[in-house]
């Protein structure tokens, strides 16, 4: 193991951790504001893939593609948002938890006709397709690079638009005490679709980030959602800051338990034990890390302020 | 009631109740996966059982053909409930199908202990080759060892000296590293087995692998998994570092989206494979002409493998004259292995698994620019896999 290597196994950890948080914060307003259980939030996710794949094959340019296919998934979410999950927010988590799975059920079987069960794959530019000596003797995918800079970017026009903006204000408020929020006079209707378009646009986001990495597939969405629950769980529901530190935490985890896991576990035992041991302890080193955040804070480690 | 009415009524619903006993059809029920991504296979192999069915008008041993397919949505648990539904509701006669190892090895059971014919379209786990190997089930595909083995072989001559394994965490993933590391003679400096299906990802696994400063890599992705390693290890620019070696990952299903999605770095790469489009046999003619004049495309192995599996069917059905009760007779006939076959002359071991020829193969362009495989060479002549000596049978 030399330096290079964990500090790229770091970049690595960072990188997914960055993807993790654009579709944690979405899920983390609605979950936390309105309290809406939104299984369909890997769907907004997906759907973001694969619209950037059709504007990118359209226009011959991925940057073209994503800038389409931002506002075209920020309708979709506002649509379903007003056609669907309207109704369902005064129904408990069950019936949520039960029409948003119908919603990913409805989402898949969509995109397979309109798409067709083979996906769509990203052509990158040039210059985001190769990689970049970053460190002497450790060069780095350009692309994942521009992920992390995306990441960053967004997080902190996040923090501006939560912290700094009278939007932001309602959406803290909404998250400490929904009731209250209510009670003065805001439009919570109208608050929570703005919130949801947003979410989803994240989401999207996410999607069309991953999408030059994993293609665009039907139901890509499933594979990152638990993860994401993961990640607000952890970091505090409703919380853009914790759900910001919690995904770096399980991003890093991830990465470095996938990385280094074999090697531990072969100084206390055989190589071929902690070859098998390695991949399934590592599968689980987030739920572990799940499970501890909630023994020791059961409100997650950063909870909105009103829910301590 | 007259007993002339009560006489004719009985009659009737003695009819009614003869009907299902009388065999009219040969029924055959199909699990593959038809939804989630890896849907595009189980289409392939869908569309190769269809034509083979065209191909032989409907009918084998003076009966109608009727096929059943299922879909295993990529679970085991899934695929075991529709093989169940299949057996008991459905009444097949064959089973056959099943893309994945552990779908396979987890409905198995259900169709051997109701005495039915199980043929195995592709999935070949070292179990049922080996010490779990079943007089009613045959392979039309190999066992997953054989073609990493080939691979090895290739790896021995080009003088790799050390390799890092990259593989999926499950049945197959388990078996295609054990057959690489079998004939592979060098060193393998690492290993990883990651999770199986969902990871996509393989940023660590690819650092690790530059890291170490193999001579090459290893890796068995199939389905869209190989699509995302292969871009990824593009991107990280290890395309010019060392050099990639795939079994199972690079076929006809993801050769046009390598192709739209610019991986030039895929071509020239090599692979070993029992069987390629251009296979200069009559049978393999009509196959890959009659597929891609119905479908505009390619076919995969999956799809000559399934299109096998028709053949051996009918051979069964045609030596029985149609009699499915004959259950011996059909056996019989399946051992003997006498069907046209995409991949040219071959038979069963004493394990019902194929004993046949492994190929070199490289991406090329063919004359309209579609990226496809040429055959370069025979890697393994008749090879037979090693578990066969475990089969008691």
């Amino acid at each position: 193991m030399t330096w290079t290597l964990l500090l790229e196994q770091f970049l690595n950890g960072f990188q997914l951790g960055v993807v993790l948080f654009l579709m944690a914060a979405g899920l983390t307003l609605v979950f936390g504001i309105m309290d809406m259980v939104n299984l369909a939030h890997g769907s907004l996710y997906m759907i973001g893939a694969l619209l950037c794949a059709t504007f990118t094959d359209w226009t011959g340019s991925f940057i073209l593609g994503v800038l389409l296919a931002l506002p075209a998934v920020l309708a979709v979410g506002i649509a379903v948002e007003v056609v669907a999950l309207r109704t369902l927010y005064r129904r408990d988590h069950l019936d949520q938890v039960l029409a948003t799975f119908g919603l990913i059920l409805f989402f898949n079987e969509l995109c397979r006709i309109i798409w067709g069960p083979e996906g769509m794959a990203i052509p990158l530019p040039g210059w985001l397709d190769g990689s970049i000596e970053i460190l002497p003797g450790m060069p780095y995918p350009t692309y994942r690079l521009l992920v992390i800079a995306v990441g960053l970017a967004v997080a902190a026009a996040l923090y501006w638009l939560v912290v700094r903006t009278r939007t932001g204000m309602l959406i803290r408020a909404g998250a400490s005490n929904r009731t209250m929020v209510g009670a003065l006079g805001v439009n919570i209707g109208l608050l929570f679709t703005l919130i949801f378009g947003l979410g989803a646009a994240l989401a999207g986001l996410a999607g069309m980030m991953a999408a030059p990495i994993v293609q665009a597939n039907i139901g890509m969405g499933e594979s990152i959602l638990i993860p994401a629950f993961v990640v607000i769980v952890v970091g505090g529901i409703g919380s853009i800051r914790g759900a910001f530190i919690a995904a770096l935490l399980v991003g890093l985890i991830d990465t470095m338990g996938r990385s280094f896991l074999d090697l531990l576990l072969g100084t206390v035992m055989s190589v071929t034990a902690a070859e098998t041991a390695a991949p399934a302890l590592s599968a689980m080193a987030i739920y572990i890390l799940m499970a501890v955040v909630l023994f020791f804070r059961p409100q997650g480690l950063f909870p909105p302020q009103g829910r301590r | 009631m007259t007993f002339g009415k009560l006489a004719t009524g009985l009659a009737a619903a003695l009819a009614l109740a003869a009907l299902p006993a009388q065999a009219a059809s040969v029924k055959i029920g199909f699990v593959t996966t038809l939804t989630t991504p890896a849907g595009v296979i189980g289409k392939d192999m869908q569309d190769a059982f269809n034509l083979a069915l065209e191909d032989i008008g409907g009918r084998m041993g003076g009966l109608d053909v009727e096929v059943i397919y299922e879909d295993d949505g990529f679970k085991p648990e899934i695929g075991k409930q529709k093989t169940d539904k299949l057996v008991q509701k459905d009444n097949v006669d064959f089973v056959a199908g099943y893309i994945w190892s552990n779908v396979l090895l987890a409905s198995q059971k259900s169709v051997l202990d109701a005495g039915k014919f199980l043929i195995s379209a592709n999935a070949g786990p070292s179990q049922l080759a080996g010490k779990q190997c079943h007089e009613n089930f045959f392979a039309t595909s190999w066992q997953n060892d054989q073609t990493p083995m080939a691979m090895g072989e290739v790896l021995n001559q080009r003088g790799v000296k050390s390799l890092y394994v990259i593989a999926p965490n499950y049945a197959a993933g388990k078996n295609m590293v054990a057959g690489v590391e079998r004939s592979f003679r060098g060193e393998i400096v690492g290993k990883d087995l990651t999770k199986w299906p969902g990871q996509l990802d393989f940023s660590a696994e690819l650092a690790k692998a530059r890291a170490s400063k193999a001579d090459g890599v290893f890796i068995f992705y199939p389905g869209k998994a190989g699509g995302a390693f292969m871009k990824q290890y593009q991107q990280a620019g290890l395309n010019g570092q060392i050099p990639l070696y795939s079994v199972f990952t690079v076929d006809s299903l993801s050769l046009p989206l390598f192709q739209e999605g610019k991986l030039e770095g895929v071509m020239g790469s090599f692979m070993t494979q029992f069987w390629a489009p251009d296979l200069d046999v009559p049978q393999n003619r009509k196959f890959v002409e009659g597929f891609r004049k119905k479908y505009g495309r390619y076919p995969s192995f999956y799809a000559a493998q399934s299109y096998d599996a028709m053949f051996l069917i009918k051979s069964a059905v045609d030596a029985v004259n149609g009699d499915l009760t004959d259950a011996d007779g059909m056996r019989a006939a399946m051992e003997k292995a006498d069907f046209p076959s995409v991949r040219g002359p071959f038979k069963f071991g004493n394990n019902h698994f194929p004993i046949q020829n492994f190929y070199l193969r490289e991406v090329v362009a063919d004359a309209d620019g579609n990226w496809t495989t040429a055959t370069r060479g025979v890697v393994y002549r008749d090879h037979q896999d090693p578990y066969a000596k475990d089969c008691k049978m």
